[in-house]
């Protein structure tokens, strides 16, 4: 049974064809080539493959690809802007934020949500909001310190526009 | 992390997914969120033959307020809830309860008609229901019927809904004056369910003495259960922490306490007992402060 639908992903429309079990992950890596997107647990464990649906983070290895539909979807492909980094991926590469970095994309985008609603979070609102992703490393207090880092490169670029 | 084949469905409205379900019986599951059953399937714990999806059902999300109750729509979001301001003066235990449950990503997708007709054994939703004394509607083809929370939770991933009925909304009285309330909740620390939960909420009366209190307790036993024993013993009494302290001690009382790697049946019971003190305190604390 299966159909084709159009996602509007990093602000293109993009056509996939799905089957029952489809997950925007797999569309996103099998048949978009989005490889950005990391399949960590595929059971919403990890949150290493998590995306921006209209703006909020969701995981895509429980997110059936026809839910998507309609949505803007950004991936990691989708955040840097003009070949210039976000100052989120900016300042995660200066603070080393990772080790494999096979986390980094999903936390990346969850980072981009929490700087979204609140632009100058405290350590606290910093664990509370990313809990969800988790990094086998134990990068975290690098991962603390490159939101901070960005919450302050944004802040202080939004002063000067 | 290949579940077995399925037929999918997404019905366009209530009645259909309604006719869907009563026509595959058994072999037909209801799809909210998609945050528990998913990953059941994933792990074949769970093959239903036909998923039947309500992502289109989008008169299924709302809040409201309408003759001093609450109504909920199922597919309303934890964090719809979460952050409801109308939620936040009418009935604040329940955005309580929707900031414990799992990370941000699951608040986000995961619904409170999804996760209370799961019923996982260790779900917050119904440890805050039933201290509410809420209800649930269950539709099918035909009728529509409010089932009440205390007979909702039969068993283990179990509830009192047909096999042909949906769960549509959720409701619970307004909170009342001289009333307080908490969540307390012990995180399991992989996975984020309780391993205990709590949720009180107690009324004073005018010598400002316990007039009722209800306790909702989940992750302790195999479904969440009302603490009616603690209930009873706080009845009429003062709020000293002697009396709270009696009180809570019934917490786990006549209950098959779980046991499992991260926590023994004694104590998770000890647990029980600890937290229901706790969540107590503190819903005292807030009737006081009003």
């Amino acid at each position: 049974m299966a159909t084709e639908i159009e996602l509007d992903i990093n602000g293109k429309r993009r056509a996939i064809h799905t089957e029952p079990d489809t997950t925007l992950l797999s569309a996103l890596r099998d048949q978009l080539d989005l490889t950005g997107t990391k399949y960590g647990c595929g059971e919403g464990q990890c949150a290493a493959c998590t995306v921006l649906m209209d703006g909020s983070p969701r995981r895509s290895c429980l997110t059936r690809a026809t839910t998507a539909a309609g949505k803007k979807i950004v991936t990691i492909e989708g955040v840097a802007q003009n070949g210039r980094l976000h100052p989120v991926q900016q300042a995660f590469l200066e603070e080393q934020a990772f080790q494999c970095g096979y986390c980094t994309p999903g936390m990346i985008l969850t980072a981009l949500a929490l700087l979204k609603s609140n632009p100058d979070p405290s350590d606290d609102e910093i664990a509370q909001f990313m809990e969800g992703n988790i990094c086998r490393c134990g990068t975290y207090p690098r991962i603390v310190a490159a939101i901070h880092r960005a919450a302050r490169m944004m802040r202080s670029s939004a002063h000067e526009s | 992390m290949i579940p077995e084949p399925f037929e999918y469905h997404i019905p366009k409205n209530l009645e259909e997914a309604s006719r869907l379900l009563a026509q595959f019986g058994g072999e037909g599951k209801i799809l909210a969120g998609g945050h528990s059953l998913v990953p059941m399937m994933k792990l074949r714990l769970a093959a239903p033959k036909h998923l039947i999806d309500l992502g289109r059902l989008t008169d299924l999300k709302y809040i409201r307020e309408s003759d001093g109750r609450i109504e909920i729509g199922a597919l309303t979001t934890h964090f719809q809830i979460q952050s409801s301001s109308l939620l936040k003066e009418k009935c604040p235990l329940l955005p309580e309860t929707a900031r414990e449950i799992g990370d941000v990503q699951v608040r986000n997708k995961g619904t409170i008609g999804g996760s209370l007709a799961h019923s996982d054994p260790a779900a917050d939703w119904p440890a805050a229901i039933l201290a509410l004394a809420g209800e649930i509607q269950a539709r099918n083809v035909s009728s529509s019927r409010w089932i009440p929370a205390s007979e909702f939770f039969v068993d283990l991933l179990t509830t009192a809904l047909g096999g042909d009925e949906v769960l549509t909304a959720i409701r619970v009285p307004v909170a009342p004056p001289r009333s307080g309330h908490a969540y307390l909740k012990l995180h399991h620390p992989a996975s984020g369910y309780a391993m205990v939960g709590v949720a009180a909420q107690v009324l004073l009366n005018e010598a400002r003495h316990i007039e009722s209190a209800s306790v909702g307790v989940t992750g302790v036993g195999p479904k969440a259960y009302r603490a009616t024993a603690v209930e009873e013993a706080l009845r009429g009494k003062a709020p000293s922490r002697q009396n709270l302290e009696a009180a809570a001690a019934h917490a786990a009382e006549g209950i098959d306490v779980n046991s499992d790697l991260y926590a023994s049946a004694e104590y998770r019971s000890h647990l029980a007992q600890v937290y229901t003190r706790r969540a107590l305190e503190k819903a005292l604390e807030r009737a006081h402060g009003k």
